[in-house]
């Protein structure tokens, strides 16, 4: 097909702002992009979310081969101190690239462990957090009446608590109670973590489904759908779903950032995952240098926080390129 | 014709809204045969959508419905939503005045089709896809197998609603209800959108309510038309008796304001339909009407047969020939 269009005087088939006349002529000469690759070409068109998926790619890559890349074991010493040799609080140097820790141990190979377990935490919060979202939201804006009245008063509720102070006795309350440490497992355990944050994290993801549902459930082509006698369930999962599928993205890399945050939030204050047992997280990281900034040991205050606003910042910035993706309203033309 | 294939016996459909009980249809039958084109006829506000939208339980739940509607055998008023999804799509299905807004723009066309194939139906994938480019192929879109795999943006107005019928007639229904679906497009492509709808009632053998504003669309294309006033019906007739000599004041005053070659001037109805809150106890266009006696604004007309028709005037003996010298 584009052949034909080659073979044309380009004087011809160009306007004077250079865009093809024939091309706009419906399935004639232009082979159009299906949306799919128009939603992939308006994310290249955002550069920061471009830079930021490369570089989110890089970090994920690392950790994921965390063997590989980290030059020391997640609890391993540089090396055995020594009278005259002392391992802790090393500044950067040779054989430990972001220096040590109080005993001796790698910052580098550390953040690429603490970035594994916050990763971890921080993708499958998001996830749960969005598929009970997504469910709630969808089934209150759907049906609407007395279900959605209640859930969003949950909804309210949840949201109105001060979110650490609500966090933290949700964290013990749970913890104690002995008959859900199986389904749950120990308080300090990723496990726990997960659902703690699962129950907190939906909420947002509820109202935004809520009231795109609202909104899209009086389009025409719903009443036609049910016209032609699809049901509820096909409705909410095949026609209303997808057509929210744009800002739901979104709202799941805030989400994975939320988490992320949460996760540092509860470290910082020593109720993080596996606190004690050295396993880290990117919480325990930035927790651990509270005593380290007035030691003036910059490298431990520095990289830890660096690393979580560079992973906060990062997805931020691929949820932004998302939306422009999702949204077709922006760059009409697929960024031609 | 034996039975018909829908049935509607006394249908009555009411809202009831923070100012009282609207009343929007207030007593309808309607019998279609098999393999007939009627047409409904009226203004906006008459009642012909909620009619058989209330007879497709897609109404809000604010609305009350009563009287019956019989399809093919099975009762459909009073039917609970679960069966309802059932008969939609499968015995009976309806497409609407906007083509436009009417498919999901995120899902292409074929799959679409296919969705709506499957859910009535237990056949592959595969299967249902060969059966939708079949569909495509019926309702006349050109290289449906091209076509299936594009987006609804892909096409126009008119190939649109091509789409939509081909959707509606899926899985063979008995009946298809088309609101007003030639409204939104412009004249030619209005004309291919009859001839597709009149080659479905040949070939397939469907019945076809056609719901319309528009006399002209129905004079090209139905069987038997039913004018509809202020949700009750005022004439039921052969379509040519309909245009030839009608016998309502109603139906005059729709043909007066019809637009012809002959004419130098449109005349309008004067006044509005009444408020469906309190409509008047007598018959419905009486406030309008030049015609109207002291005993039309007493009792409520039932249509009674007149001619080859039934009319819902009560002084349509009278008003023969009277009428076209106004």
């Amino acid at each position: 097909m584009t052949e034909a269009l080659t073979n044309i005087d380009p004087s011809l088939v160009v306007n004077p702002d250079g865009s093809s006349v024939r091309g706009d002529r419906e399935g004639l000469t232009k082979s159009r992009l299906s949306p799919r690759q128009m939603a992939v070409k308006r994310y290249l068109h955002h550069k920061g979310a471009v830079v930021c998926t490369v570089i989110m790619a890089a970090m994920v890559l690392f950790v994921v081969l965390a063997p590989i890349t980290a030059r020391y074991g997640v609890n391993e010493r540089i090396f055995d101190a020594t009278a005259d040799q002392p391992n802790s609080f090393l500044s950067p140097r040779a054989e430990a690239w972001l220096g040590t820790d109080a005993i001796g141990r790698d910052l580098y190979s550390r953040l690429i462990y603490g970035l594994r377990v916050s990763l971890v935490i921080g993708l499958f919060a998001a996830c749960f957090a969005t598929i009970l979202g997504i469910t709630a939201g969808s089934i209150a804006g759907f049906r609407g009446g007395r279900f959605d009245d209640i859930l969003m008063r949950v909804t309210d509720i949840f949201l109105a608590f001060p979110f650490l102070v609500a966090l933290l006795v949700v964290r013990n309350f749970l913890g104690e109670v002995s008959f859900l440490e199986p389904i749950v497992g120990e308080k300090t355990s990723l496990r726990f973590i997960i659902i703690l944050f699962t129950i907190f994290g939906w909420m947002g993801v509820a109202r935004l489904v809520r009231s795109q549902i609202l909104a899209l459930k009086e389009r025409e082509f719903i009443e036609a759908a049910r016209a032609l006698g699809a049901s509820n369930t096909r409705i909410i999962s095949r026609h209303l779903i997808p057509n929210a599928i744009g800002p739901i993205l979104v709202a799941l890399t805030t989400a994975v950032v939320a988490a992320v945050i949460a996760e540092s939030t509860l470290a910082f204050f020593g109720f993080g995952p596996d606190a004690g047992s050295g396993n880290t997280s990117l919480g325990n990281l930035v927790g651990d240098s509270k005593s380290a900034v007035q030691a003036g040991q910059w490298w431990l205050v520095l990289f830890p926080s660096g690393l979580l606003v560079l992973v906060a910042m990062c997805i931020n910035f691929i949820g932004d390129g998302l939306r422009d993706a999702t949204d077709p309203k922006l760059l009409q033309d697929g960024g031609n | 014709m034996s039975e018909p294939v829908l049935s509607l016996k006394d249908f009555r459909v009411s809202f009831n809204t923070m100012n009282g009980t609207v009343r929007a249809v207030r007593g309808i039958d309607i019998d279609v045969e098999r393999g007939e084109m009627v047409g409904i006829v009226g203004e906006s506000g008459s009642g012909k959508s909620v009619t058989f939208l209330g007879m497709m339980g897609l109404l809000p739940r604010s609305a009350t419905i009563e009287g019956s509607a019989v399809l093919d055998g099975t009762e459909l008023v009073g039917m609970k939503p679960k069966q309802f999804m059932a008969v939609r799509g499968k015995k009976i299905a309806m497409i609407f005045q906007d083509p436009l807004s009417a498919l999901n723009p995120v899902h292409k066309i074929g799959s679409q089709i296919v969705e709506m194939i499957r859910s009535h139906e237990k056949i592959t994938k595969a299967a249902a896809a060969r059966r939708a480019v079949e569909l495509l192929d019926i309702v006349g879109i050109p290289q449906p197998d091209q076509r299936a795999v594009q987006y609804p943006h892909e096409f126009s107005g008119g190939m649109r609603q091509r789409v939509m019928i081909a959707m509606a007639i899926a899985n063979e229904p008995d009946v298809l209800i088309a609101d007003e679906p030639t409204t939104a497009l412009d004249v030619t492509v209005q004309a291919q959108i009859l001839e597709v709808l009149q080659r479905i009632q040949k070939d397939l053998n469907t019945s076809i309510v056609l719901i319309t504003h528009d006399l002209g669309v129905v004079a090209r294309v139905v069987d038997r038309v039913q004018v509809m006033y202020a949700g009750r019906a005022v004439e039921r007739a052969q379509v040519d008796d309909l245009f030839g000599e009608s016998s309502h004041p109603y139906t005059r005053g729709l043909l007066k304001s019809l637009p012809s070659q002959d004419k130098d001037r449109l005349v309008p109805i004067p006044g509005s339909p009444p408020n469906m809150l309190e409509p008047p106890p007598g018959c419905s266009f009486a406030p309008r009407c030049d015609f109207a006696v002291e005993a039309c604004t007493q009792t409520l007309p039932e249509l009674v047969p007149f001619g080859r028709g039934e009319t819902a005037c009560i002084r349509a003996g009278e008003l023969v020939g009277m009428m076209d010298h106004v």
